[in-house]
């Protein structure tokens, strides 16, 4: 099969991928609306109606994530390299593994109550690559070929897709927790969630899995700059940005194994944590400048 | 001892311990992380001085005000080295002491078993004999790589040692990519040198269009090679006009002199020589041409390095000729592959050379290279130059004016050379292994207790440090072990 051939599946994988992404949407928002309606506690729940519709969200997800992993996996045979060329791939690839991350919880934790949330940040993410950031499949410029791209950039990846999925589980403990402290029931759609505990170890023990290898990612980089520019740390905005989220994780793991920080504060610290990787996603992307400029943009 | 000295030494210690305390050590490390970014919103002097330079034009006052405060300079600032250097020293004073502690817990035994089991996680009592509870559960955990203290009614063990282990050689590790890093400023040397195809440059001072050396570095102590530039090859994707490919081939020798061999460079593969590295950095194209006077006597020929304006390559330039009578200058471009639009003029489609052009303004008048100010060699100042022509030469034509004529002859490209001599990125480089491994070793070993203890019947109980999990899981198996046996 040629290159073209290879780009043009890999196009219509990714868009398959959008349509059950968005069955699945769908599926969760059903599951979700069905337990909201719910306002007074006189109205019965009707539980076994909603998950079903949860189940049918999961499963649409599943194939989702196989549609998407063909989709980055032929990108990366049209253009004969990993497919981390540009931002587009970037957003492919970052989707497949923050997908590929809440499977795993899924499977571990029971986490179906952030399908809803994980299918519309998938969503928006690969609508925007699709319209936005898509470029045609193209070979790697110089400073590109390297073998370290592949360990840098999927270490980095790998590591943005947990980040991002302990913020989701920070945030939804900061919103939960919010409603115990001014002793109010929990929102139904909100009853099948785990304890408010089991979430702030959760986010706490996805953060200290990935921290290393966000630490790897950050040292990868630094090994291949050295290679590629004559010097492996020049405060480019994208490695001060990956310092940043560097210092904040790590002061987040000080705080709560050294200091004791649990709850609220451990939460929004994680969330800032978080948003410093986000932040140097888009923004140093997009709208900054240096050497990391490999968006296409 | 007088009062004061007492005072001096008990707030030196007070001062020390807060520094030492966790909460500072913590505080500290956000700060550096908020420090760090302003350095990506301003432009920096190290990365990009044009920037800044055009910051100052732009802004003028804000400028002063923002360079009053080093924010130019972020990452060599007073204040940003304070909090490093502020965070290093707590990091010291809360990881030698620790390492110390360390060592002797290492050969020490794990701490007495306390008196009331009862009230430890995970207590349970067990049924098992007392005479032999003691004896298999040693066994067992023997077995298991606990640590052991064994008293005449209890046991006490601990494992995953490790974890404090792996967090000092994480801590150290810091500490070393610092050492590293301090040894690469202060002792290595960066600098730029544009080389064109067919030209030599020889490894000394002069030959750099630019060079920095550390503080304790000296000029003598560049590494004495030499290379030759036989070729350069770029090639490009013809869909996205992007470079695919750049291949440099030199012909090196180290020392001078010595024998020559032929070497490539590429981007991501430089030339090494011990700690000095040669790295390709970007590359041009140099316009040749043959300027003649009114007699037609030949007053320059060669080629003239021309920046790159854009990813097309379209470069531009300046070509001065003082010894003229009157001085004369060409501003000029040079165009690889010639494209037009109203919007735009004539501007480059691709990045080869396919159509080339140059496009020459003459200027007439004073050069200005006596006034003592320094002058970009790429530009020309015609403050007190007056305008007498304009062409666009195809290869080969030539443009006559009154004072004389250009002829475009050809072209040949030039490479940005950066050479760059660390000795300390070793360290540094160490400094990273050790620091994942160590981060590793902490995050996942599990460090915990079990005590046993024989009194009215038999005990078991545990502690998990952070309430790392699984320790439930053995302190079962422990039970049921002890009770079958009874």
């Amino acid at each position: 099969m040629t290159s073209t051939n290879y780009a043009y599946l890999s196009n219509y994988a990714v868009y398959s991928a959008m349509v059950l992404y968005t069955i699945a949407f769908f599926a969760h928002a059903i599951e979700v609306s069905f337990s909201v309606r719910n306002v007074e506690a006189e109205t019965k729940f009707d539980f076994g109606r909603t998950d079903r519709a949860g189940r049918i969200g999961s499963a649409m997800i599943f194939l989702a994530f196989i549609f998407l992993t063909l989709g980055v996996l032929f990108r990366g045979l049209s253009a004969h390299r990993v497919p981390w060329g540009n931002m587009y791939e970037f957003s492919i690839t970052g989707a497949f593994a923050f997908t590929g991350a809440y499977l795993i919880a899924l499977k571990k934790y029971k986490l179906r109550w952030l399908g809803l949330p994980v299918s519309i940040a998938v969503l928006l993410t690969l609508g925007t690559a699709i319209t936005v950031l898509y470029r045609p499949s193209a070979p790697l410029v110089p400073a590109l070929k390297s073998t370290w791209l592949a360990i840098h950039v999927s270490a980095a990846i790998i590591s943005g897709g947990v980040f991002l999925l302990a913020n989701c589980i920070a945030a939804t403990y900061l919103i939960l927790d919010s409603y115990e402290s001014k002793g109010l029931p929990r929102p139904r759609w909100a009853t099948n969630l785990p304890t408010l505990d089991a979430l702030d170890q959760l986010s706490y023990r996805l953060v200290a899995f990935v921290f290393p290898l966000w630490t790897f990612a950050v040292i990868a980089g630094a090994i291949w700059a050295e290679s590629a520019w004559g010097r492996y740390w020049g405060w480019d905005p994208k490695e001060t940005w990956a310092f940043i989220t560097w210092v904040a994780y790590a002061a987040y793991l000080h705080a709560r194994v050294t200091v004791g920080w649990r709850g609220r504060k451990a939460a929004w610290l994680c969330l800032f944590a978080g948003s410093t990787f986000l932040f140097n996603y888009i923004y140093i992307n997009i709208w900054g400048t240096g050497r990391h400029t490999y968006s296409g943009l | 001892m007088t009062t004061s000295e007492l005072t001096g030494i008990s707030l030196f210690r007070w001062a020390w311990r807060q520094l030492t305390s966790m909460r500072t050590a913590l505080i500290l490390l956000l700060l550096l992380g908020f420090a760090a970014i302003p350095g990506s919103l301003f432009p920096q002097r190290t990365q990009n001085p044009m920037k800044v330079n055009e910051y100052f034009t732009n802004n003028p006052t804000l400028a002063q005000w923002l360079d009053r405060f080093k924010l130019f300079d972020v990452y060599s600032s007073p204040w940003f080295s304070a909090i490093y250097l502020l965070l290093f020293i707590s990091l010291i004073g809360c990881v030698l002491p620790r390492t110390l502690e360390h060592l002797k817990a290492i050969g020490a035994k794990p701490p007495l078993t306390p008196k009331f089991l009862e009230k430890m996680e995970f207590a349970t009592s067990v049924a098992a004999s007392k005479a032999s509870a003691l004896d298999q559960a040693e066994k067992y955990l023997r077995r298991k790589r606990f640590r052991i203290r064994r008293d005449a009614d209890s046991i006490s063990a601990e494992k995953g040692y490790s974890r404090e282990t792996g967090n000092l050689l994480f801590h150290l590790s810091l500490i070393l990519i610092l050492v590293g890093v301090g040894i690469g400023s202060l002792y290595g040397s960066k600098g730029e040198a544009i080389v064109s195809v067919g030209d030599r440059f020889i490894n000394t001072p002069t030959s750099y269009d630019n060079l920095a050396f550390g503080k304790f570095q000296s000029e003598g102590s560049l590494t004495p090679f030499e290379l030759t530039v036989t070729d350069f090859k770029a090639s490009y994707d013809v869909r996205t006009n992007a470079p695919s490919d750049y291949t440099l081939s030199v012909l090196a020798a180290n020392p001078v002199g010595s024998k020559t061999t032929a070497k490539i460079i590429k981007v991501n593969a430089p030339l090494t020589y011990k700690n000095t590295k040669i790295y390709l950095q970007a590359n041009g194209y140099s316009p040749l041409v043959t300027v003649r006077d009114k007699s037609g006597k030949i007053t320059y020929q060669g080629g003239v390095v021309f920046l790159p304006q854009d990813g097309n390559l379209t470069s531009s330039g300046a070509i001065k000729l003082p010894d003229m009578n009157p001085q004369i200058g060409f501003v000029a471009s040079f165009v690889p592959t010639y494209d037009r639009s109203n919007k735009r003029g004539a501007f480059s489609a691709y990045p080869e050379v396919l159509d080339p052009r140059l496009l020459v303004s003459v200027w007439t008048g004073n050069l200005g290279l006596d006034s003592g100010r320094p002058q970009s060699v790429y530009r020309v100042d015609t403050s007190k130059m007056s305008r007498i022509g304009l062409a666009q030469l195809k290869l080969h034509e030539t443009y006559k004016f009154s004072e004389g004529s250009i002829t475009f002859e050809g072209w040949k490209p030039w490479v940005n050379l950066q050479i760059v001599d660390d000795p300390g990125k070793i360290y540094a480089l160490f400094g990273a292994i050790f620091a994942i491994l160590g981060l590793l070793l902490s995050l996942f070993t599990r460090q915990r207790r079990i005590w046993i203890k024989v009194g009215e019947g038999v005990q078991i109980a545990g502690l998990a440090k952070n309430a790392a999990p699984g320790l439930e899981k053995e302190i079962a198996d422990l039970k049921s072990k002890l009770e079958e046996k009874l």
